[in-house]
């Protein structure tokens, strides 16, 4: 079971893979190759297929047609033990693991070491865990509990946890989405060290940066279907986005020519911050924007962006500090106070806060005008109807069936339905945070569009993206913050993001804190 | 067809009906109706006066239900209502006149509203979980019913209070229109103005539902209150039917037939969309049960045995599982059957990219 | 927030030992609540009373209150995993009932015991099937349970059942006396049951499948862990300790009574999660129970000592609990906002 397919000395070798729902196609004769010792990324946007083909390599979906062969042999996977068995490991971007367990019992969960007894040997269980971990590179205190340790490293200890399982293949599902700069590093560190071991490891992630920092093959899937396989260094990064989406995204570059329009600043900003803080969250910051402009807030994870937004739209209450509107002063405890003031707030987590899963489309775009009406006041339902119909036309929502709950939607028709509901408000000021994580190019793009196309007709956008050439296409000015505290400001007409990431990385540095 | 089928109502509807049908087929006589002294009697009255408690009551039910939440104390409410309105008629002067029944009433209501209240205190403001913040009243609050009425069974004679529960207005009971009246206010409030959606969105997501505006504390607050003021009015029916102040027995297991007739009718217990009339429907079933159970000659003690096996019964009809398991079984293998996936990707998947 | 918590250099400070301490055992904390709550309970009792802490009244206390702890402990299981059983008074009663009219019947108490444990182990395994086989909800479930149980409760008999049985009562009547402490077999298995819950729970795959059960259900068995079989088997451990507590109490009052435990599951919850245990699941331990059965067993001899009416030791029950789970809100909600 340790020989490797003999045409192509892959590992895993998924051939012809076919997998249908009602109604919908979700891969086509998909071939996929993994070899021992490399570092591989599958792309691919959505609806290409990518999470169904982990999903049948993990044994969560039976296939229609085609075959999966682990190390040479040809393998049915009736359930995720059965993958697991085959030595096939996964870890999700929720890191799954059991958090009120302490740091040794995740590793070793299920495969604990026992005494003559028959009860389990504590003390072999923390040093066993204590070697896997080492051979990572991690010193944990292996009896605290794992919810004591942040993101990072509850998915190196869910690593860890693989390799006690003896995986051949490693999985990793999205997971830089919630890591800082050094964690990243981090855990590069480990893949790569693993991969030096001879472990396949497949990397899904939709940071291009990373993916080619890291990768040593990438995969492209586009609407079920394989586009080819590449050597990341023979493969542009222009060339592997057009693959992805089959079309060039040269229009995004339109966009930055309309964030350079004048902004009158000699009127009362719609808003403005003086020194807005909160105890052990964020330093107090001061931010000023002005109608129709659009003021990028940039920064690393962890950086205090969003914890800065939340304190102006009253989604968290400030411990200091003054929040003007138009000039007046304005009191920002929750978040009706800012909606009465016409100011919007798209949260980041789109599905946690933001839209609502099982209510339909329809009900999630009136929501904002309904909650400011009152529960004694409903929308008539001609008013509703056409309301509906209008915003999810403008901006592209899929499928158009208002009726459609939205839990059923992609990451990236939520998020403009998202989006319609604040536009319905008919707001002065809209936060949009992190609008475009986690959904595919195609959304990406229209999402951007519309925000400078608002912007220019006069709305003012607070916009947060971790990816930074969004921040600088759409913003005229950019708020750099750091380790919760605004750094500095920058014109972005007058910086490049070779000049952001050191501004973002330097700046300050030496001063006092 | 199908739609038929697939509509939410159905298949309460269904087993109601099919209730209805093995009575009458077992005894004729239940859907007749004789008229006396301008009074309408029979089974079918019977169920519609009987069932007004149980339908105040799981009508509160499902408001807090869809916020999410749970009312495990509206039995004790509804032992402190009845020992509260009995006593004020006890102690006053006059047991038997207008104005005193009137205070009765206010005075029972009113402590109701606080009791609901403070339920809704405990969890909008004060965060606590549902189940043990009712809890809490749940168990105390029938100590504090045999307080008041002194650790006895309080009786009164009292013509007006009696009117309540066995009175009759044109000919029908005045506790179906009490029954009428709830159900009525209920759905107009729920459906014609906002109220609903605004309660489905907070029972579905409260933290998106703050962000988007929606006064989410306000609505939970409401809920309990409302529970909490029909679970009085149930406790004043029901010490209106025996004319006496039972602590220990007012209401006993009512927050679980509550429950049994909210899921029946279809409303989850997960929160968020809910149904009126299917627990009007469930309500109806479970009075229907009961009858068919007492005229069995089963004695009432063993009567949950029944309803262990009609809740048993509806789960496993609404179970996903079995749907599947009948689809398999009913249908040719075609290319819309998900037979032959594991179970786990049925359920809602795990985020990962795609 | 602590990322990599190296093994500290010679002499670690106070504030260090206090961080480690807190993250390996954060979830001690309210158990050492619910003991200090018992402390000052049995404090301010002795003040009270004068002769509180005797050895004849802690000794009652236990022998008193053991149908409570067997439940307790099996109650404690399911609301670890996340679950939760109403059907547990009901099942005392039904299985104490049937045990009662068995041998009234004459068949002997080898047979009639075990049949008495079975039942309750069956009507844990229904809820169980329903709970994992078929997603149903624990509450509605368990609900079930409970409707039946006292339906059939009822039809064993509809009135109460003396035992006559030597073997039964044995367990009650017996004294082991050590000094002016007493114990009876029932107390004894009372507490063999806490120390094989404690077993199961700290030192077998079985009792941490529950514990990461309860932490996170999906992760738990992504992990490869027998999910569905652990959580239809708490029910059943359940069933099976409302059997035991059938025969506690049928043992303790001479009789079966189908109207017994009407309520006792609520005083099982109190118990626990006055005990520690976080309703969600994940969270909790055996011992931290046992307490709780403690205090709610306290509470219940100051009413009598007092001799106020018996419905507020439900009262002070409920405002305890109250108290508790407000004092732990408070405690999540600051942790919460310190992140």
């Amino acid at each position: 079971m340790n020989d490797l397919d003999t045409a192509t000395g892959a590992v895993v070798a998924l051939r012809g893979i076919t997998i249908r729902f009602p109604g919908v196609l979700a891969l086509d004769g998909v071939d996929f190759f993994l070899r021992p010792g490399e570092i591989h990324s599958l792309m691919g946007e959505n609806g290409a297929g990518k999470s169904t083909l982990i999903k049948a390599l993990t044994g969560v979906y039976s296939v229609d047609a085609g075959t999966i062969t682990v190390g040479g042999a040809e393998r049915v996977f009736a359930g995720t033990a059965d993958a697991q068995d085959a030595g096939i490991s996964t870890v999700y971007q929720e890191v799954n693991l059991c958090t009120n367990l302490s740091v040794g019992e995740n590793v070793m969960l299920g495969h604990e070491p026992r005494r003559t007894g028959g009860g389990i040997d504590w003390r072999a269980v923390h040093r066993q865990a204590r070697e896997h971990l080492a051979g990572l590179g991690l010193e944990i205190d292996t009896r605290s509990t794992l919810a004591a340790h942040s993101l990072a490293i509850q998915q190196l200890v869910a690593i860890s946890r693989a390799m006690v399982l003896d995986a051949k293949v490693l999985i990793l599902d999205e997971p830089t989405s919630s890591l800082d700069r050094g964690e990243v590093a981090q855990l590069f560190a480990v893949m790569r060290a693993l991969r030096d071991t001879g472990v396949a490891i497949l990397f899904v992630s939709h940071f291009l940066d990373q993916v080619y920092e890291i990768s040593d093959r990438i995969t492209v899937l586009r609407n079920g279907r394989l586009v080819g396989e590449y050597p990341a260094a023979e493969l542009p990064r222009d060339q592997l986005v057009s693959r992805m989406i089959g079309r060039e995204l040269d229009e995004l570059a339109q966009l930055s020519q309309s964030a350079e329009r004048p902004i009158d600043r000699t009127v009362a900003p719609v808003l403005r911050a003086s020194g807005v803080g909160r105890r052990g969250v964020l330093s107090p910051a001061d931010l000023e924007v002005y109608p129709g402009e659009v003021v990028g807030l940039a920064g690393l994870l962890g950086s205090g962006r969003t914890e800065f937004v939340r304190l102006l739209v009253g989604a968290d209450k400030a411990d200091e500090g003054v929040i003007e509107v138009h000039g007046a002063p304005a009191r920002m405890s929750s978040p009706r106070h800012a909606i009465q003031k016409r100011i919007a707030y798209s949260s980041e987590d789109r599905r946690g806060e933001g839209v609502i899963g099982d209510l339909t489309v329809a009900e999630n775009i009136v929501l904002g005008i309904q909650a400011r009406r009152g529960w004694m006041r409903p929308i008539r339902r001609a008013e509703h109807d056409q309301l509906v119909s209008e915003y999810m036309s403008a901006l592209g929502v899929r499928p158009a069936d208002p009726n459609a709950l939205v839990r059923n939607l992609s990451g990236g028709n939520q998020q403009k339905v998202l989006l319609a509901r604040w536009l319905a408000t008919a707001p002065e000021l809209i936060v949009l945070d992190e609008p475009t994580r986690g959904i595919d190019v195609g959304a990406k793009a229209d999402i951007q569009r519309k925000v400078a196309e608002l912007a220019a007709d006069g709305l003012s956008v607070i916009f947060i993206s971790s990816e930074l050439e969004e921040v600088l296409r759409l913003a005229q000015r950019v708020s750099v913050m750091r380790d919760r505290r605004k750094i500095g400001e920058l014109d972005s007409a007058l910086v490049d993001l070779d000049q952001l990431i050191d501004y973002i990385a330097n700046e300050g540095e030496g001063s006092a804190a | 067809m199908k739609k038929l089928v697939r509509h939410r109502l159905f298949w309460p509807i269904t087993a109601l009906i099919t209730l209805i049908v093995i009575n009458t087929a077992a005894r004729p006589q239940f859907i007749s109706i004789t008229v006396r002294d301008g009074e309408l009697y029979g089974a079918l009255i019977d169920i519609l006066r009987n069932s007004a408690p149980l339908m105040l009551v799981a009508l509160g039910m499902t408001i807090v239900i869809a916020t999410r939440g749970i009312d495990l104390s509206v039995g004790a409410i509804m032992a402190v209502s009845g020992a509260v309105a009995l006593t004020v008629i006890d102690t006053s002067g006059a047991p038997g006149s207008l104005g005193t029944v009137f205070v009765a009433l206010v005075v029972a209501l009113l402590v109701s509203l606080v009791l609901g209240s403070w339920n809704g205190l405990l969890v909008s403001v004060l965060g606590i979980q549902p189940i043990i913040a009712t809890l809490v009243l749940m168990l105390a609050g029938r100590g504090v019913a045999l307080l008041i009425t002194g650790g006895f069974i309080t009786t009164v004679t009292s013509a007006p209070y009696k009117f309540i529960a066995t009175g009759y207005v044109v000919g029908l009971p005045f506790a179906l229109f009490i029954s009428a009246v709830a159900i009525a206010v209920i759905a107009l409030v729920e459906r014609r103005t906002a109220l609903g959606m605004l309660t489905e969105a907070v029972g579905i997501n409260p933290a998106a539902s703050r962000l988007a505006g929606v006064r989410a504390k306000g609505i939970v607050f409401g809920a309990y209150a409302t529970s909490g003021l029909l679970a009085g009015m149930a406790g004043v029916l029901y010490s209106s039917n025996i004319m006496a102040a039972d602590a220990n027995a007012t209401g006993l297991y009512i927050e679980l037939y509550a429950i049994l007739a909210v899921v029946l009718g279809g409303t989850s217990l997960m929160g968020g969309t809910f149904t009126i009339a299917g627990t009007v429907v469930g309500v109806f079933t479970i009075q229907t049960l009961e009858s068919t159970i007492l005229f069995l000659g089963v004695p009432s003690a063993q009567a949950p045995v029944f309803f262990a096996i009609v809740v048993i019964v509806v789960v496993l009809v609404q179970s996903p599982r079995l749907h599947r398991l009948a689809r398999r079984l009913l249908s040719r293998r075609s290319r819309d059957d998900d037979a032959g996936r594991p179970a786990s990707q049925t359920k809602t998947p795990v985020e990962v990219a795609s | 927030m602590t990322a990599d918590v190296r093994t500290a250099p010679a002499g670690p400070s106070i504030r260090e030992r206090y961080d480690v301490f807190m993250s390996r055992h954060a979830s001690l904390m309210p158990t050492f609540a619910a003991v200090a709550i018992l402390l000052v309970l049995l404090i301010s009792a002795q003040f009270a009373f004068g002769n509180f802490i005797a050895p004849r009244n802690l000794s009652a206390l236990l022998l008193n209150n053991a149908y409570l702890v067997i439940l307790a402990v099996g109650m404690t299981f399911v609301i670890l995993t996340g679950g939760i059983d109403l059907s547990v008074g009901s099942v005392m009663a039904f299985t104490g009932i049937l045990c009662a009219k068995l041998l009234a019947d004459g068949i002997p108490a080898i047979v009639a015991v075990p049949a008495m444990l079975l039942s309750g182990a069956a009507i844990g395994l229904l809820i169980g099937v329903l709970v994992q086989y078929f997603d149903v909800q624990p509450f509605i479930a368990s609900l079930a349970g409970l409707f039946l149980a006292r339906g059939l409760a009822f039809v064993v008999s509809l009135s109460s059942i003396r035992v006559e049985d030597p073997a039964v009562l044995w367990l009650q009547r017996t004294r082991l006396t050590v000094g002016d402490w007493y114990l009876t077999p029932t107390g004894i298995l009372a507490l063999l049951v806490v120390a094989a819950g404690v077993y199961v729970a700290q030192w077998t795959r079985f009792g941490r499948t529950i514990y990461a059960i309860g932490g996170n259900e999906q992760s738990a068995r992504l992990m490869g862990l027998p999910v569905a079989r652990t959580k239809v088997l708490v029910y059943v451990i359940c069933g099976l300790c409302s059997g035991l507590a059938g025969l506690v109490l049928t043992a303790y009052s001479g009789a079966g009574y189908p109207l017994n435990g009407v309520g006792t599951e609520l005083d099982a919850i109190a118990a626990v999660v006055i005990g520690g245990t976080i309703l969600t699941g994940g969270s909790g331990y055996v011992l931290g129970s046992l307490v709780g059965v403690l205090v709610y067993g306290v509470i219940k001899t100051i009413i009598a000592f007092q001799g106020a009416e018996p419905s507020w030791t439900r009262i002070i029950i409920g405002a305890l609990l109250l108290l508790f789970i407000v004092v732990q809100r408070v405690i999540v909600a600051r942790s919460e906002r310190r992140r």
